[in-house]
């Protein structure tokens, strides 16, 4: 059934409030902290941050915390430019890439959390596993059953743009993770960033394993638990609407039913 | 324990390859539903101040009686549908099963009473 409450050993307690440091222009930074190892319930630690001694993403602020303040605050981050989807953690409430959420944007206190309801290996760091075992699970790559042409495979400009909106998709987990359906199911229902992925490729003219990918995708959980929330498009960092996508992979399988 | 890897946890069953038959349904049930929401409409200001015998009349003609009977499969039909994502969506495991048979057995017993009573009263009980 689904869990309305926190288990006990989740219930997010009051963590420590660090010394700010000296400066005019400081902001709190409250973030999700647990550590597998010390057997405690999760906890919220206050950071205080001198933004003009500070880069302007919220990315900036927790890298300058771990260096000055907490070298023991966990999280993953790479590109620092909202093109890897390493950072995408909960911000003000929101999925998000920490790398391209500018702190000004936020009103008081900048809260921070780990992607919801997915298992935490430490502190903001998911466990995406299974996420990721989902995408491996729709065969992500171009299928051809004609023999390999000599040079590439030819597209026309017209199909290349049907990609456009889908290709885009860094599979940061921002979308999946904001889903109420794929928190309640998410073992058996892909989710919007797979989906999406999924729909790439129905819709890429030069794949032909079209037929074999809606096979695989029809199914009640896998697919029909999107009761288009829509949360996906407003969490995705990219501005891409995965919802949309998975209306139209229903569509393509109404289409070859009816 | 299980020392199963996550894709084989994923893929696990298969597809069940069904699906989109109940999103159709769904859809067409929704469609059919408003047109049969503003018959019912006019079927119950129709009654106002009918007696018994009118009341019975109306019911028995026709017309009434085949719409009557429709908006009773197109309406339980929907609901049966809606009933079973809120199951799926919500309970798991055992439970689910048990409320799946029980969601769809309700439906088709009110729906056969319903369609039983209204069938009766036309052919003039």
């Amino acid at each position: 059934m689904v869990e309305i409450n926190l288990p006990k050993n989740s219930v997010v307690g009051e963590g420590k409030k660090w010394p700010a440091p000296q400066g005019s222009n400081l902001k709190e930074f409250r973030v999700y902290r647990w550590n597998p190892d010390d057997g405690k319930n999760p906890h919220v630690d206050t950071y205080s941050v001198d933004l003009d001694k500070c880069g302007p993403m919220v990315l900036d602020a927790i890298i300058k915390i771990k260096d000055e303040i907490d070298p023991s605050l966990t999280f993953r981050r790479s590109c620092r430019e909202g093109i890897c989807g390493s950072c995408a953690m909960n911000i003000d409430g929101t999925n998000t890439l920490a790398c391209t959420k500018a702190i000004e944007d936020v009103k008081g206190p900048v809260k921070i959390y780990p992607l919801p309801h997915m298992e935490v290996v430490k502190d903001l760091v998911p466990d995406l596993t299974n996420f990721y075992a989902q995408h491996r699970s729709i065969e992500p790559w171009l299928q051809t059953k004609t023999p390999e042409p000599e040079r590439e495979w030819l597209q026309s400009h017209d199909d290349r743009e049907k990609i456009d909106g889908l290709y885009e998709c860094i599979l940061c987990a921002c979308c999946s993770t904001s889903c109420p359906s794929y928190w309640w199911n998410g073992d058996r229902y892909l989710g919007p960033a797979i989906l999406l992925q999924a729909y790439r490729w129905l819709i890429d003219s030069r794949d032909e394993a079209t037929g074999e990918r809606l096979d695989n995708l029809e199914d009640p959980f896998r697919l029909y638990r999107c009761h288009t929330i829509m949360n996906c498009a407003k969490a995705c960092p990219k501005g891409l609407n995965p919802a949309k996508a998975i209306t139209k992979i229903k569509k393509m399988l109404a289409e070859r039913k009816v | 324990m299980t020392m199963r890897t996550p894709l084989n946890k994923v893929l696990n069953l298969g597809s069940a390859k069904s699906g989109t038959q109940d999103f159709w349904l769904q859809r067409l049930t929704a469609i059919a539903n408003i047109p049969l929401t503003l018959f019912l409409v006019w079927f119950f200001i129709s009654l106002s101040g009918a007696n018994h015998a009118q009341v019975v009349a109306l019911v028995a003609h026709p017309v009434v009686a085949v719409g009557l009977i429709a908006t009773i499969i197109s309406f339980v039909w929907h609901m049966r549908l809606g009933m079973q994502v809120v199951i799926e969506d919500y309970v798991h495991g055992n439970a689910q099963v048990i409320l799946i048979i029980a969601n769809t057995m309700f439906c088709a017993l009110i729906t056969l009473m319903s369609i039983f009573a209204i069938l009766k009263i036309s052919f003039g009980a």
